[in-house]
């Protein structure tokens, strides 16, 4: 079985303040997880804001330099002290998506020419296999190259634009790509087009991803495991079903009762007489 | 009981004017919390800003009108005309992403020191703001403090304790919880029931969750391209929806222990540049048939109090809410 994603008590401190007043805080705080499998998985990290999932998808990106520990992903160790994978091969196998497409594309670029500079400068492609990829990207996402082709990122609609950041994603292939709270600034109703898409991505282009989020419910729905992260730690991890529906620790339950759902009230709401 | 009768906000701009809210007419009684809920560009935030009474070029309420049932000093009827005189005392509103909005160099005590209240004495009413802020579960030391000292979920408390400090009879609520994790949500949320409990006010709740609607709200409107589609108790709203588009809203979205394919709402809104004939979710319904495209369905009471704009709407009900969009 391969290691899809392993983190080897990885921690990371920032220093806040001056030097003489400085702070410590600890995004990640020994971290282990350990996920393998022989086909791909989506693993959710769900915990609230300032529960250090974020900076555990910027270690893995290599945006962030962990102060101790590794991070393996596909039986490569990518992140630690001292580590220092070749650029391009890293991109190559490990890929992201951010949580505001509008800020991942500058507003005076086409988008199509973020996607060919992936193929080319990334997958090392020529510039008519860089067409090809690009358009086989955008097939896979559901878009057409001349639907998309020299067009600005506020031409879009906020979905669609998440849909070309997948596609440029996917350019080179990667074994995985991790997702930072991809769908929190899309249309609840068009939210699960891209949910349903990376599933769909999962299941026949065979990529695993990382999908962070605060809404667990979605998470529910794609993942294979979960890690539920509090104050930097990984307090529950599991399978989907075992830890959403029958959790552990406190924080877990926590989180779980405070999902707004239709099924039961938090309090009875006095009914009124009709208008 | 706010009247809102065959309200119509547009946008002028260049290219012409188009209606972000098209003839909106319902009635919002006394003492409940009304959900609004659609998709992005369904007209919710402008709706929100004619019953504010906030009209600025480029939008104009270009027809109907609004009552608020309530009078003014010199007894006359507030209307769309004069509500903005009772901005912050009787009506209060709170943006989408507004607690982004408090100065970030004012310490938060001196900006509830901005409003214009009826009392002069700034220290009187700083001891006012003070066991307020208590009440509303946030420490004394919060006046204190700078906006960016503050967790989102504070700023977002301090804001709705801006909001409701003079005890408005009506307040509008943009978004509140968007930007805000479940657990500081749920806190919100309960806090602006607590609110409305104690006060006895009516709140307006803008919102595309339907799980924070179906916790918070005894009524629901639902928008769709800047029609009103339906309009009842949240209670039967939930239970049957009349309305297709308000049955996929409720269903669009995955819960936990629930297996089932979720595909969220085929296509989108249309365009509102463009001249719309017939139901305008004729296109993105299952159900829509050639009297859809052609005709306008008018808003019909099919329950007590609850209406909606479908041909086929009470129908069956019951299929319709179950079986045909699961």
């Amino acid at each position: 079985m391969a290691v899809i994603l392993r983190t080897d008590h990885l921690n990371k401190v920032y220093r806040l303040g001056s030097l003489a007043r400085s702070r410590e805080v600890r995004a990640l705080n020994d971290v282990n997880l350990n996920i393998e499998s022989d086909h791909p998985v989506i693993v959710s990290v769900v915990g609230e804001s300032g529960s250090g999932k974020t900076t555990l998808a910027k270690t893995l990106l290599r945006l962030v330099e962990p102060t101790s520990g590794t991070a393996t992903i596909y039986d490569k160790t990518i992140a630690g002290k001292g580590i220092h994978p070749p650029k391009r091969e890293f991109l190559a196998s490990v890929q992201p998506i951010f949580q505001n497409p509008f800020e991942a594309f500058s507003r005076y670029r086409p988008v199509d020419a973020y996607l060919q500079e992936t193929a080319s400068r990334v997958a090392g492609l020529g510039r008519d296999a860089a067409t090809d990829a690009v358009i086989k990207a955008l097939a896979s996402v559901g878009l057409e190259y001349a639907d998309v082709r020299g067009k600005y990122s506020n031409q879009f609609s906020g979905g669609e634009l998440q849909r070309v950041s997948i596609a440029r994603a996917l350019i080179p292939n990667p074994s995985l790509i991790i997702a930072d709270e991809p769908v929190s600034m899309i249309d609840a109703s068009r939210r699960m087009i891209i949910i349903n898409l990376f599933r769909a991505l999962k299941e026949e282009a065979r990529r695993s991803f990382l999908y962070i989020t605060h809404d667990l419910a979605t998470a529910y729905y794609i993942s294979d495991f979960v890690a539920v992260m509090n104050r930097g730690a990984v307090v529950e991890f599991g399978t989907a079903r075992e830890v959403m529906s029958d959790p552990q620790h406190e924080y877990t339950k926590l989180l779980l009762n405070s999902i707004p759902t239709t099924r039961s009230r938090w309090r009875t709401r006095p009914t009124l007489a009709s208008a | 009981m706010i009247r809102l009768k065959n309200v119509v906000g547009s946008y002028r701009t260049s290219r012409g004017s188009i209606n972000a809210v098209d003839d909106v007419t319902i009635d919002i009684p006394d003492g409940c919390i009304l959900g609004v809920a659609g998709e992005s560009g369904c007209g919710k935030s402008t709706l929100m800003k004619l019953i504010y009474g906030d009209i600025v070029p480029p939008m104009t309420l270009s027809g109907g009108s609004i009552e608020y049932g309530f009078t003014d000093e010199r007894g006359a009827p507030v209307t769309s005309a004069n509500i903005t005189r009772q901005w912050f005392n009787r009506i209060a509103y709170i943006p989408q992403s507004s607690m982004n909005s408090l100065n970030p160099v004012v310490r938060v005590g001196s900006q509830f020191l901005d409003f214009p209240g009826p009392d002069r004495d700034k220290r009187r009413v700083l001891e006012t703001v003070k066991a307020y802020i208590v009440k509303l579960g946030l420490p004394v030391e919060t006046l204190d403090a700078y906006p960016h000292q503050l967790s989102g979920g504070m700023r977002q408390r301090v804001m709705i304790a801006m909001a409701t400090f003079f005890q408005p009879q009506l307040i509008l609520a943009d978004e509140p919880t968007t930007a805000l994790d479940v657990v500081v949500q749920k806190d919100i949320l309960m806090l602006l029931m607590d609110v409305q409990e104690e006060m006895q006010n009516t709140i307006v709740l803008v919102s595309h969750d339907m799980g924070v609607h179906y916790q918070t709200t005894s009524r629901m409107l639902i928008m769709h391209a800047a029609k009103a589609v339906e309009y009842g108790d949240s209670e039967s709203v939930f239970a049957s929806p009349l309305h297709p588009y308000t049955g996929m809203l409720i269903n669009s979205l995955p819960t936990i222990g629930d297996d089932r394919a979720r595909e969220g709402i085929p296509g989108r809104p249309p365009s509102l540049w463009q001249s719309l004939e017939g139901c305008r979710f004729a296109d993105r319904c299952p159900l829509a048939t050639a009297r859809c495209r052609a005709e306008e369905p008018a808003q019909l009471d099919h329950r007590p109090g609850q209406f909606a704009a479908c041909h086929y709407a009470g129908e069956t009900p019951e299929k319709r809410g179950e079986t045909k969009w699961r």
